[in-house]
């Protein structure tokens, strides 16, 4: 098989300035989203004393859980040998890099005391998954670092495959850990399941290889790189079969809850009388981010059918991150069982919320953030290989 | 370019030196005031409170907070109690103590976000 | 000075069992009021005893807390910070109707403590839970972790604090049971208040004191705590639930 050459995009076209100028423009609508909610304190969110955790952190989980799953396309060439994949490990690495940039920028600008970063990086309770979650992203930073520069620099070519088993095991930890966020909390009802974490696995897989399948169209086409249909075709079936694994695990997780009484509440709300959450559930989570894609996956052979699945799968995602965070909050606490509750702090109410624009705008910033420093990254670096043709790729059919 | 660069250094620096119109000066900065309107010496020796007093602070806020250890002589509410001015009862504001220092090191301070900067009076804290 | 080993194993044998016991010794001393001098003790569980019963419409407990904590409204209900509320519960067969002060329930096994990423959130040695402000970084994990929703975040500038009670934007808090005040051998300002203007309902003390009031009501008297299955072991128990 040839050498594969990589090289890094010219970056200097019009659109290439325009493209960072808008993104340039959405970071600095984030900044002074983050200057003014921090400044006024959050009583200018839509966030409350019921949902203290709103749109921001549902782009940040998101970005955090896609930057540990694009780097399972470095991950099947070097830990599991597929050479078809290897060409596009370095872009994996880079966007696993950005996108945890992008989702920690927002997660960081959001908190009360911002400014104590520092303190939350020295002091640590070992006791709190969120703890240990900050020791994993930070750590994620050097172990993919270090694996990146495996690849790039030659002599170290050997050591891509053991630098590649070690990024993987981190980031399993890490996704495990953020669904364990949600998973060891007992206070609410939709939270406190086992299959929080590995579903949090799944769902990494589905959004990492979507934004990579998004990313790499769009790079290749911009920069007049050839990317051929045995890459891609591999790229789409592999993620129609994450997409399938996702739907299972929302299922098993659904009908589990189901069968269980004392659950039948939160079920109701979540599935059928919610409001907003199940139209985001069934329409958003299910329809658009599950049956939809899975149609255009495995049904259109076509690259707009391809690119509209992932940029499917990447809406269903926000929707779906958006009913586990939101409406997990939103569900009244079960602190009295079989009462009526009321009180003036909204108790055994639905909490009501309305995304404001500060959070959009600092959500928007965060991803903005991401795309903007991989766009960089691919001017500095030769991140992208040469050409991803049929022909360039070999006949590997690994 | 580098001419330029150099060009706009200078005109900062000839400019900066106007920029803090106060009555007293020692190099542009305005001096702190430091007022003692209340008792002879403090919990510690001068010298020592100006070189350690943060470290006082950090150690004594972890020591009453998870410890319990309420010392009275070393409580913030006891530093605000006998430095605050007179006419104001705070610590913060123009000549203000803790600001006073604070603003012409140009060092920020967290404490009052949290902590109330103005003296309790006998009669508030004798009613409970 | 030669040392053969059982006379070494010996001595270190009557050290660690000095050691053992010396904390011990300090038993009787904390019987009494604690000095300010002296570290909160493991020893001593605070604790409330709140018999709903007696609770009606009045909410001089509420009024009194924040009276005495600085916690003042801002005219927004949604991101007020509240440190105790009046619950009204309706049972959902019989419509029995009931109303219970409820705070923060000072567990021995506090969620919030467990998931604060800084240790800010923490258990002092004698079970009042209570949030450090100065390593608190806002993250609102614990508001998450909470099972009775006793949190609150501070979500504007906040001044006119009171001196024992300290709170600023950006960090997360609930009520203290008056820990200024139990370090002063007082009772927290609630309690106070229900005893002086309300029904009477609520009872102070420390839970391993065979000798307090209401180590001897939780003894003879029917108790429960809020969502026992948890296994929290909370600080605040409630009769007439």
């Amino acid at each position: 098989m040839a050498r594969t050459h990589y090289s890094e995009i010219e970056g200097r076209s019009p659109g290439f300035y325009a493209l960072l100028s808008g993104l340039g423009a959405l970071i600095l609508a984030g900044l002074g989203a983050a200057w003014y909610m921090e400044h006024n304190g959050h009583y200018v969110t839509g966030m409350s004393n019921r949902i203290v955790w709103g749109v921001p952190h549902v782009f940040a989980v998101f970005l955090i859980v896609a930057a540990s799953g694009v780097l399972n396309v470095a991950s099947i060439a070097s830990v599991f040998g597929r050479d078809l994949y290897k060409p596009l490990a370095r872009l994996s690495g880079l966007l696993a890099l950005t996108l945890l940039a992008g989702g920690l920028a927002v997660l960081v600008l959001d908190l009360g005391r911002p400014e104590r970063m520092i303190v939350a990086m020295t002091h640590y309770n070992f006791k709190s998954i969120f703890a240990w979650n900050i020791f994993l992203y930070t750590g994620f930073y050097a172990v993919v670092a270090l694996y990146l520069w495996t690849m790039f620099e030659r002599r170290m070519n050997d050591y891509s495959k053991p630098a590649g088993l070690f990024a993987f095991v981190w980031r399993l930890v890490l996704t495990t850990g953020t669904g364990s966020i949600f998973g060891f909390l007992v206070a609410r009802e939709p939270y406190n399941s086992a299959l929080l974490a590995p579903l949090f696995i799944v769902m990494s897989f589905s959004y990492g290889l979507a934004i990579f399948v998004l990313v790499l169209m769009a790079a290749c086409r911009w920069s007049g790189r050839a990317l051929g249909d045995v890459v891609l075709n591999r790229l789409r079936n592999l993620l129609g079969v994450f997409v399938a694994t996702v739907l299972y695990f929302v299922a098993v997780y659904h009908l589990t809850n189901l069968y269980i009484a004392r659950q039948h509440e939160v079920e109701r709300f979540m599935l059928w009388d919610g409001g907003i959450y199940p139209a985001l559930f069934w329409i958003g989570q299910v329809l658009i981010g599950g049956i939809l894609p899975l149609a255009l996956l495995f049904g259109i052979a076509s690259r707009r059918a391809t690119a509209g699945a992932a940029a499917c799968v990447i809406a269903g995602g926000l929707a779906q991150v958006y009913v586990l965070i939101i409406g997990g909050q939103a569900y009244p606490q079960l602190m009295f069982p079989e009462k009526e509750v009321s009180s003036s702090f909204f108790d055994g109410v639905v909490a009501a919320y309305a995304p404001s624009l500060p959070e959009v705008a600092l959500s928007a910033g965060g991803v903005a953030l991401a795309l903007a420093l991989t766009a960089v990254a691919l001017k500095v670096l030769p991140f992208l290989p040469r050409s991803l043709a049929d022909g360039d790729v070999g006949s590997a059919a690994a | 370019m580098m001419r330029i660069a150099a060009g706009i250094i200078a005109a900062v620096l000839a400019v900066a030196g106007f920029a803090d119109a106060g009555e007293k000066r020692a190099h542009r900065v305005a001096m702190p005031v430091v007022k003692i309107e209340k008792g002879e010496t403090c919990v510690a020796p001068t010298e020592e409170m100006r070189r350690d007093h943060m470290t006082m602070l950090l150690h004594q806020r972890d020591r009453t907070l998870r410890q319990g250890l309420r010392d009275s002589r070393f409580s913030l509410k006891n530093c605000v109690d006998c430095h605050a001015r007179r006419d104001t009862g705070s610590v913060l504001g123009k000549d203000g103590f803790c600001a006073s220092c604070h603003s012409y090191a140009s060092v920020s301070m967290d404490c009052f976000e949290c902590h109330t900067p103005v003296r309790q009076s006998r009669a508030a804290s004798a009613s409970r | 000075m030669s040392l053969d080993r059982r006379q070494f194993l010996r001595w270190g044998a009557a050290a660690a069992a000095g050691a053992a016991l010396a904390p011990g010794i300090r038993l009787i001393e904390l019987a009494q009021a604690r000095s300010p001098q002296e570290a909160a003790s493991a020893l001593q569980r605070w604790g409330l005893l709140i018999d709903i019963t007696k609770c009606t419409d009045c909410d001089v407990c509420v009024t009194a807390c924040h009276e005495e904590n600085g916690v003042t409204g801002h005219g927004r209900p949604e991101t007020d910070a509240q440190w105790i509320r009046k619950v009204h519960l309706r049972d959902k067969r019989t419509g029995y109707a009931q109303t219970l002060p409820f705070m923060c329930q000072h567990c021995e096994h506090p969620p919030c403590v467990d998931v604060c990423p800084t240790g800010a959130s923490f258990k002092r040695d004698d079970g009042i839970v209570l949030v450090d402000k100065h390593t608190c970084i806002g993250c609102r994990y614990c508001v998450m972790a909470c099972p009775y929703g006793a949190r609150s975040f501070i979500h504007e500038t906040v001044s006119g604090q009171k001196a024992d009670a300290p709170r600023g934007k950006g960090t997360v808090e609930s009520c203290t049971l008056c820990v200024h005040r139990v370090d002063r051998g007082e009772t927290p300002a609630c309690v106070q208040a229900c005893n002086r203007d309300g029904g009477k309902a609520m009872v102070f003390g420390d839970l391993n004191d065979r000798d307090s009031a209401i180590h001897k009501r939780l003894r003879t008297e029917p108790s429960s705590q809020v969502r026992p299955d948890l296994a929290l072991n909370t600080g605040v128990r409630y009769q007439g639930l």
